[in-house]
């Protein structure tokens, strides 16, 4: 049976477990943690330590994994251990927090420098009110033209689904480039 | 929609390039910081929240150019700016104000030109100083909160004028840049002044501005940096300015006080990125990935 995997990744509360869950067909298999700060607590009650892990088969030989990075800088000695491999990744961002713009945009490229693989990132929460546009995020994060930069909301199946197909459409322009 | 955070993630100079870049119109208000006591978390690190206190400024964009601003505590009506900029005195300025209080700045523009009080040269070049002079103070924030609101047009009774961003933003970054200098050179303002040997020699035929004179009249090893700028009602940016200039000439002296050895030093460097080995790129053929494609428009 052959497996493929894409890397959820992004800043912390970014919404990273939330889109695996929208769409894994398992329960995520997560390993969060009791956060241990109060600080940490105001944001949510638990976060991913090690990895989220989310599955779509699509037949008997074939098995999409998502894996989902943790969102906090001490456990970044993961990310490359969960890179290896990618078939392409996706970053999200939180559309409502300005302060984690500069963190997404670090994660980024951190990621493009352990693969050349395809991207896109996904602005996440933009149902919210307060959630700044996908345009005003390609310049706040300085995206180039040429990367997809997709509205998201995280918890909807759909969007998900929509992030997903665009990173499957790119990956395969870049076969396509290179055939 | 609205785009809201803080200049502390998402400087002056950053918004200015989103605004010009995006072509925008609306106002950018920006509040002054305030602190919260509480803490949060931000990329894993807590940093203490700070809350959106009353409103310190307010800059107006048309079009991706800038328009109008104005500070909370500076005058910013016409009679004021033509004060400030000396094409009115303080007579002329309290005159016009008694007897055009109802009048529109762009009703009075017009009286003053046709009664040859200035020209509309005047006027408009000081508009835009004062539009500029505002914006450079913002650029030098670096925390308070924004909001920059689409279509939320300014005061129609003021004087707008257009100003391209691009200029602005240079030499916006220019003067962060010259800021950030002077911090470099004189990092801790709890250093104290001192003359150096032979003052008198030092001091013959050198012409000092009001304000430097001001500084040096404080000049004394007891006094801090900070108290000086304190007692003359200086900016930390303009008594760091000063202090260089005088430090330059050779007119006074750092004093470092005792047990402060070392303060002001730039924290050692962040570790760079470590030297990474390539990850192993999958070999997946364009019938699996469509085959991927195929499966999640059908969940």
């Amino acid at each position: 049976m052959q497996t493929v995997k894409m890397v959820i990744t992004g800043p912390f509360s970014a919404g990273k477990t939330q889109f695996i869950s929208s769409i894994s067909e398992i329960d995520v298999v997560s390993t969060e943690s009791k956060l241990s700060s109060d600080a940490e607590k105001k944001e949510k009650e638990n976060t991913t330590v090690a990895m989220d892990f989310g599955r779509i088969t699509v037949d008997e030989d074939l098995v999409l994994y998502l894996f989902g990075t943790p969102g906090q800088r001490r456990f970044d000695f993961m990310w490359e251990i969960l890179a290896e491999g990618m078939l392409g990744f996706v970053v999200m961002v939180d559309s409502t927090k300005p302060e984690t713009f500069r963190e997404a945009k670090s994660i980024l490229e951190t990621f493009r420098a352990y693969a050349p693989t395809p991207y896109v990132v996904a602005a996440n929460k933009q149902d919210h009110p307060d959630a700044w546009s996908t345009d005003d995020l390609r310049i706040a994060l300085r995206i180039e033209e040429g990367v997809k930069l997709l509205p998201c909301v995280a918890k909807d199946k759909e969007s998900v689904k929509s992030v997903l197909l665009e990173l499957l459409y790119s990956i395969l322009e870049t076969m396509d480039d290179k055939a | 929609m609205p785009i809201k955070g803080e200049l502390r993630d998402f400087s002056t100079t950053q918004i200015l390039n989103l605004i010009n870049l995006a072509k925008k119109s609306g106002t950018l208000t920006i509040f002054n910081a305030q602190k919260s006591g509480v803490k949060e978390k931000v990329n894993g690190k807590d940093r203490e929240r700070i809350d959106p206190g009353a409103e310190r400024a307010k800059v107006s964009f048309k079009a991706g150019k800038l328009i109008y601003a104005t500070m909370q505590g500076q005058e910013g009506n016409l009679v004021s700016v033509l004060n400030k900029a000396g094409k009115l005195t303080d007579e002329q300025a309290r005159i016009i104000r008694e007897r055009a209080k109802n009048t529109s700045d762009k009703a009075l523009a017009l009286l003053l030109i046709n009664a040859n009080y200035v020209s509309q040269n005047d006027v408009l070049n000081s508009v835009q100083q004062h539009i500029l002079n505002v914006i450079y103070a913002l650029m030098s924030l670096n925390e308070e909160p924004f909001r920059f609101e689409d279509d939320l047009a300014p005061d129609p009774n003021r004087i707008h004028v257009p100003i391209d961003l691009e200029n602005v933003i240079i030499e916006g970054s220019r003067r962060i840049k010259e800021i950030e200098e002077l911090n470099q050179h004189l990092p801790n303002l709890d250093m104290a002044l001192r003359f150096p040997e032979n003052p008198k020699e030092k001091f013959k035929g050198i012409h000092l501005s009001v304000e430097e004179w001001r500084v040096v009249s404080f000049v004394n090893p007891k006094n801090t940096i900070r108290q000086i700028a304190k007692a003359n009602n200086m900016s930390e940016i303009e008594i760091r300015r000063i202090v260089y200039g005088l430090e330059q000439a050779g007119l006074v002296e750092l004093v470092k006080p005792a047990g402060m050895e070392g303060a002001g030093k730039p924290g050692s460097p962040q570790q760079g990125n470590q030297q990474r080995r390539p990850v192993q790129k999958p070999q997946v053929q364009k019938v699996v990935v469509n085959r991927l494609i195929d499966k999640i428009r059908s969940i």
